[in-house]
């Protein structure tokens, strides 16, 4: 798993803000100088809670936001060396849905409702893959099956609304899979599925992962759920990355007093504790009316102290590939020295 | 309180519980079969305990709790209530039983009309029931925002200026508004964002503490499951599977299913992660209007023997407290 860290990363992400302008002459700062490194066959798990922008962040990387409302005011997303924020349109439309598949967190946002399953997985194989229609189709069979679709063969006449939630769910990501994508994007892919169908869907990720070196970005707002899963692991909170570490690094040693809560908030999975009552993080997330001149997390930390409102904390290391933003340093107790 | 193994007379107990929904076909409406959501519940809730109810989607969690309310009515089974027998009660004394029973849902947002202010949401059932009016009423009314941990100078806002937590506080004031003995609570965290929901577990535990709740749980995340249930009850398909304390079920769980079910749940911790193994279960859940025969997990179950599809396990108490219905649970 963790072959990590070995020689160039397969998308490089550096420093993506996007904001929304709305209606009101208002402006949303949703997304607020976001970096990251992905290498093959790596998982990435992305974590935070609703609003702090993990959805949108993996949108503008592949330009899925409807521009306006959404601006792209800075960064850089290298895929393979190439720049897909400076991609003319043609080009981008190919890398999306080839080298790059996405799951979607709505799962009848990306299927079309009047388009059988079998047109929707065979066209992008043969703009993508150039296969000719019969080879398209046979491999689109072979990808139902791959996610658990019986008699997939024949299902390929059926449309979207012929298949239950999980079924559906499972096309998705069979469309996703389609051109072999270098790298998979899966916005929170399993939490509208049953528990024991989560678990075939993640059985089948993981084995793709292993097999084929595909690598996996995967969001979730549940930190448990990465635990499992991820080799590095990227915390948001109000559209900026909090904390980042390698998996271990970051349940063993969690800096950011965000992931420390949120760890507590969580009761134990031996089921001691019961009765007592959970860390539970006062207050509300931040509604991002301006750019971040402070530290997000502040109002609701409670290590917050005059820096902390004052100046917003940089991502910095604290360990080998463990990376923190916050002027508090957890494990002394005391602000950190500036 | 938890694990108590003395045992009281029940608050609540289900006898056959069943619900099926008719389904129609073609212009003159006929009858074709049957959702079977609910199918022969056997349990029973003691004073003041939390009772867990888990499951997979469609499994009859809802509906088994809005039965129990009688906000429906069963086809068949009975439902007995503080030693009274409940099934049949119809409008006045359908109305008197009201108040000592209430649900709490999972969606905030749709359960509280965006139309009315904080204080004649969490009013209302008192003004229905003519439990208080006018100086009474609006005190009730705060010293209920405060118990839930809400200002109540909050009283006159509407529901779209609060928060998914906040707004589940308010559907728990108004579900306490008239001193319910039992509540089920629905999903009441399925919908919040994991900091929050802590803090609505916490305030649920402290009100069960100071008003001497008690609870039906129902909830697809095993992890909080198993902090605020005293026992547990797994449903598959519209039966329950297996019936434990939380400790009994977590350690030792004797149903494959319920193996299955505890062997998806996270655990956030990687060491862990990384040595335990998933048991991965083929195929779909059947639809609820054609469940297999026999043994309604049987065409999943990764042990099963002809037998299972031939003939329905019973509900047997395997341990003390300890109840399976599967042929080869021993
Ligand atoms: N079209 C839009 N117009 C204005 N604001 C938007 C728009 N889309 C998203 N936002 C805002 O951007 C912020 C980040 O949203 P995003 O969808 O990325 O959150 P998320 O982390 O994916 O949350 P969730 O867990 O709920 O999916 C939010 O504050 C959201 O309200
Ligand atoms: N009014 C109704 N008419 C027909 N079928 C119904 C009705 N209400 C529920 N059902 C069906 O009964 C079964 C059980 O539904 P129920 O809502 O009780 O499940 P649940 O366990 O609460 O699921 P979830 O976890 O998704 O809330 C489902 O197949 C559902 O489609
Ligand atoms: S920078 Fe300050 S306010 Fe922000 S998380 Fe650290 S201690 Fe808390
Ligand atoms: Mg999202
Ligand atoms: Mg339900």
């Amino acid at each position: 798993m963790a072959q990590a860290a070995n020689g160039r990363p397969v998308l490089s992400v550096r420093d993506v803000r996007t904001r929304f302008r709305t209606p009101g002459g208002g402006v949303v700062h949703a997304v607020n100088g976001i970096s990251f490194d992905l290498h093959a066959g790596e998982l990435l798990g992305v974590v935070g809670e609703s609003g702090s922008g993990k959805s949108v962040t993996m949108l503008s990387l592949l330009r899925l936001l409807p521009e306006p409302p959404a601006e792209i005011a800075a960064g850089q997303a290298l895929l393979e060396g190439e720049d897909l924020l400076a991609l003319e349109p043609a080009r981008l439309r190919r890398v999306r849905g080839g080298k790059v598949g996405f799951i979607f967190q709505d799962p009848m946002a990306s299927l079309n409702p009047v388009l059988s399953v079998g047109y929707q997985l065979v066209e992008p194989l043969r703009t993508h893959l150039g296969l000719s229609r019969r080879a398209a189709r046979r491999r689109a069979a072979a990808l139902l099956e791959l996610v658990g679709i019986p008699a997939a063969e024949s299902r390929l006449r059926d449309f979207p609304h012929q298949f239950s939630g999980g079924m559906r769910q499972r096309v998705m990501i069979a469309m996703a899979l389609a051109c072999d994508p270098k790298v998979l994007i899966a916005d929170e892919p399993t939490t509208a599925l049953d528990a024991t169908i989560q678990a075939q869907i993640l059985d089948l990720l993981q084995r793709l992962r292993r097999e084929r070196g595909m690598a996996i970005v995967w969001i979730t707002h549940d930190l448990g759920v990465v635990a499992g899963l991820a080799d590095r692991v990227m915390v948001m909170y109000g559209g900026q990355a909090v904390e980042r570490a390698d998996v271990r690094s970051l349940y063993a040693r969690p800096q950011h007093p965000y992931t420390r809560s949120l760890l507590r908030a969580l009761p134990r999975p031996d089921g001691g504790g019961r009765g007592e009552r959970l860390a539970s993080i006062p207050g509300q997330p931040p509604i991002l009316g301006r750019a971040p001149d402070s530290c997000p997390f502040a109002p609701r930390c409670a290590h917050a102290f005059a820096r902390c409102r004052e100046q917003n904390p940089p991502l910095a290391p604290v360990g080998a590939d463990h990376a923190v933003a916050c002027w508090f340093d957890a494990d002394a107790g005391v602000p950190r020295a500036a | 309180m938890r694990g108590c193994p003395v045992q009281h007379e029940p608050l609540l107990a289900v006898e056959n519980l069943t619900k099926h929904f008719p389904v129609m076909r073609g212009v003159l409406r006929r009858q074709v079969g049957a959702v079977q959501a609910v199918d022969g519940l056997d349990f029973a809730i003691q004073p003041r305990e939390t009772l867990g109810l888990v499951g997979e989607s469609g499994c009859g969690k809802s509906t088994a709790g809005r039965v129990i309310l009688r906000l429906e009515a069963p086809t068949a089974g009975r439902v007995i209530f503080r030693g009274e027998d409940i099934t049949r009660l119809e409008g006045e004394a359908l109305r008197r039983l009201r108040p000592h029973m209430q649900m709490i849902f999972q969606d905030p947002q749709d359960s509280l009309n965006p139309r009315m202010t904080v204080g004649s949401i969490v009013s209302e059932p008192l003004r229905e029931h003519g439990a208080a009016k006018g100086a009474a009423l609006r005190e009730r009314v705060e010293a209920l925002l405060e118990a839930v941990g809400l200002d109540p100078a909050f009283a006159n806002r509407y529901p779209h200026e609060f928060s998914g937590g906040q707004r589940q506080r308010i559907g728990v004031a108004r579900a306490l508004a008239l001193h319910p003995e039992f509540i089920v609570c629905d999903e009441p965290i399925a919908a919040l964002d994991v900091s929050i929901q802590a803090q609505v577990v916490n305030l649920l535990k402290e009100l069960q503490e100071r008003f001497g709740l008690t609870y039906l749980f129902i909830s697809h995340d095993l992890r909080m499951v198993r902090h605020v249930a005293d026992r547990v009850a797994v449903m598959y398909l519209g039966k329950i599977v297996e019936l434990a304390t939380s400790d009994a079920l977590y350690e030792e769980p004797l149903h494959p299913y319920t193996r299955a079910l505890l062997s998806a749940v996270p655990t956030h911790d990687p060491e862990r992660e990384a040595r335990r193994t998933r048991i991965i279960l083929e195929g779909d859940v059947p639809s609820p209007a054609a469940p297999p025969p026999g043994c309604r997990f049987s065409t999943r179950c990764p042990v099963a023997v002809p037998e299972c599809s031939r003939r329905e396990p019973e509900w047997r108490t395997l341990r003390p407290g300890h109840r399976v219905a599967c042929h080869l649970a021993e």
